[in-house]
């Protein structure tokens, strides 16, 4: 017998993923494969499909161990050397709060979507691809773990976050994401995720957050960014192709796919609106102003994108230049959203400073000192006089995106928009036209929607006062409220006079 | 558009959440503020229907009433809208009488009463 050559990659590549599929004869293909039609996307031809990474699951297991060796020594470092005594200042750990507490459970769920997309769709290509996003997801979930593990020694708000996550009410605007992604059919998700979150407006979550991190001496989650990122461009590049696929494979295909990037474009938008807060309030250093982010992620990169994009027949997303307009307002409004409800929340908030004000008028010249900074002036007026303003109850949810119904009118600052759809002789209630448009287009699914505030009222939420329902959150006294005077103020305020004591003698 | 599913007893497995009966009694009732953006949101209050109008005000205290602005408000020239449209409350009469449903959205215009220094806050 002749020895056997040693196979290429390309060889071998076919082997381990196209090799591994076959036609089934037992059983009907629709049967072993039920969720890939009902949808109405048709594909003609799935050995179409480009595998842009030709990445193989032996040398995936292979990377992808030898990034977990260089996260973990860093963490490990991170932890002896007491890195969160190096950060800029303990309020920045909000930040971290938020996208501990409300990204990293999603981490999660698009690890089971990915697992589902992963066994459900025909074609081979796609179907391996998933999988490994699959297993991704679940990494990057473990990983933050860590970084939970290791601030919850320090700082408060993180303790109950798998309870929190399924429980409080801002944090239903990250599930809802996810959970509406996730029941929908395998195709709607991997646009959902695969292109509108993962490609389209990934880098308005990503970079601002890492880069942020950076400036404020976070070192063990600038590693976790270092280590995802090459799991993220393989995942920019899954979202681009599925996208270029269905197009491609035939022109029925562009209603349903134009429909679907109109809606999780906006869903999207609305999520990351917690990421604007986060740059203009919430990082002690800054990084860049959202407005900035936007124009270079979203205007200039989606532009482009799209332009692209164009040639398939699809269009920039629907409500794009409205998003773009409230660029200038989303950030001072989700923040002062935070700021008067912190004490309900996992969070803490605080009072801007004069030179983070002066930051704010010159990065937003049209619009802060006219709108917002006189909302800061009342409260800081209240603070004074000893009446820190906190907003004593109960508020309106838009029914699609489960945020408070906080957003303006596109053309007018000085008036909350209201939208509203009647259903089956029910009202419900939207806090923009594309998120009004979500639910129109399938009202069927949103009436049975988890709303927080909904929920509380009918009583399945631990009581009806609001110690009743903070239990029922797992929050603890010194979870939320102000930060000036909080436990974390204490600790770090603690750190800081042990090392200029220390300096002294 | 009916949603697309991979059923046909979709609805079977997609109760709607939020249905006046699942309230016990009681009507979610949305209660806004106009020109006074330092409120982030309107206020939701759960309120029987047999409440009188005349209450309302007491309730919107509850959230409203940290605001300069909230004690001087002459509750005799107040303009209500519900649902969009301007009404005349009758104190005295309830709110159930007076049209306000599930969800029901009142917004109050106070005139006179801009906000912090009149600017909308």
């Amino acid at each position: 017998m002749a020895p056997t050559k040693k196979m290429g990659i390309k060889q071998k590549y076919a082997h381990l993923t196209r090799g591994l599929d076959w036609e089934t004869t037992y059983e009907k293909m629709d049967d072993v494969f039920p969720y890939d039609k009902f949808e109405g996307i048709k594909i003609t031809d799935w050995s179409k499909w480009e595998d842009p990474f030709r990445l193989t699951m032996d040398s995936y297991w292979k990377f992808q161990a030898e990034k977990e060796r260089k996260l973990y020594a860093v963490i490990d470092a991170f932890a002896q050397n007491n890195g969160q005594t190096n950060i800029s200042d303990a309020r920045y750990v909000n930040v971290l709060k938020l996208f501990l507490t409300g990204i990293s459970p999603e981490e999660y769920q698009a690890h089971r979507g990915f697992a589902f997309t992963g066994r459900h769709l025909r074609g081979v290509g796609p179907r391996v691809a998933c999988q490994q996003q699959s297993l991704d997801e679940l990494r990057h979930f473990q990983t933050q773990c860590h970084t939970i593990s290791h601030f919850n020694k320090f700082f408060n708000g993180l303790s109950e976050f798998r309870t929190m996550h399924d429980r409080v009410f801002y944090l239903s605007v990250p599930k809802s994401f996810f959970d509406d992604a996730r029941t929908a059919g395998p195709f709607e998700f991997m646009i959902a995720i695969g292109f509108a979150f993962e490609y389209v407006l990934t880098n308005l979550l990503f970079v601002p957050f890492m880069s942020g991190a950076a400036y404020n001496g976070d070192m063990s989650t600038v590693t976790f960014g270092f280590s995802a990122q090459s799991d993220e461009s393989r995942h920019m590049t899954l979202g681009i192709e599925v996208i270029k696929f269905l197009l491609e494979q035939h022109p029925d295909n562009l209603p349903i796919v134009q429909e679907w990037v109109d809606k999780w474009f906006w869903r999207g938008f609305r999520l990351l609106g917690l990421v604007s807060m986060m740059m203009d309030y919430m990082l002690p250093k800054k990084v860049m102003s959202w407005k900035e982010a936007w124009e270079i992620y979203f205007v200039e990169a989606g532009g482009s994108l799209f332009k692209d994009l164009e040639r398939y027949g699809l269009k920039m997303p629907k409500y794009h230049e409205q998003a773009t307009e409230a660029c200038e307002h989303i950030s001072h409004q989700l923040y002062g959203l935070l700021y008067q409800l912190s004490h309900v929340t996992g969070l803490h908030a605080w009072m801007p400073d004069d030179e983070h004000m002066d930051w704010l008028s010159e990065k937003y010249p049209n619009t802060f000192d006219k709108y917002y900074r006189p909302r800061f002036e009342l409260w800081k007026q209240q603070e004074a006089e000893g009446k820190r303003f906190y907003y004593n109850g109960l508020l309106q949810l838009c029914h699609t995106c489960q945020l408070p119904m906080t957003f303006t009118e596109p053309d007018d600052p000085t008036t909350t928009c209201f939208r509203e759809s009647e259903y089956e002789g029910q009202h419900y209630h939207f806090c923009s036209d594309g998120c009004k448009d979500i639910f129109d287009r399938e009202p069927e699914k949103y009436i049975s929607s988890w709303l927080p505030i909904q929920q509380i009222f009918q009583g399945n939420c631990g009581g009806p006062t609001i110690p009743d329902v903070l239990a029922y959150y797992m929050f603890g006294p010194n979870d939320g409220g102000e930060y000036v005077g909080s436990e974390d103020n204490k600790l770090w305020e603690s750190w800081k006079n042990a090392t200029t004591k220390e300096a002294a003698e | 558009m009916p949603v697309k599913a991979i059923v046909d007893n979709y609805k079977d497995f997609n109760p709607n959440r939020d249905l006046p009966e699942q309230y016990h009694g009681n009507l979610m009732v949305y209660l806004y503020w106009n020109k006074h953006m330092s409120f982030v949101a309107a206020m939701a209050a759960p309120l029987p229907p047999p409440t009188p109008f005349g209450a309302l005000p007491e309730v919107a205290k509850s959230v409203y009433g940290t605001h300069p602005d909230f004690e001087k408000i002459d509750w005799s020239k107040v303009e209500w809208t519900l649902d969009g449209n301007p009404i005349t409350p009758d104190f005295a009469k309830s709110i159930g009488e007076q049209g306000v449903r599930h969800k029901s959205l009142i917004r109050f215009t106070t005139p006179g009463l801009d906000g912090f220094e009149g600017k909308y806050v």
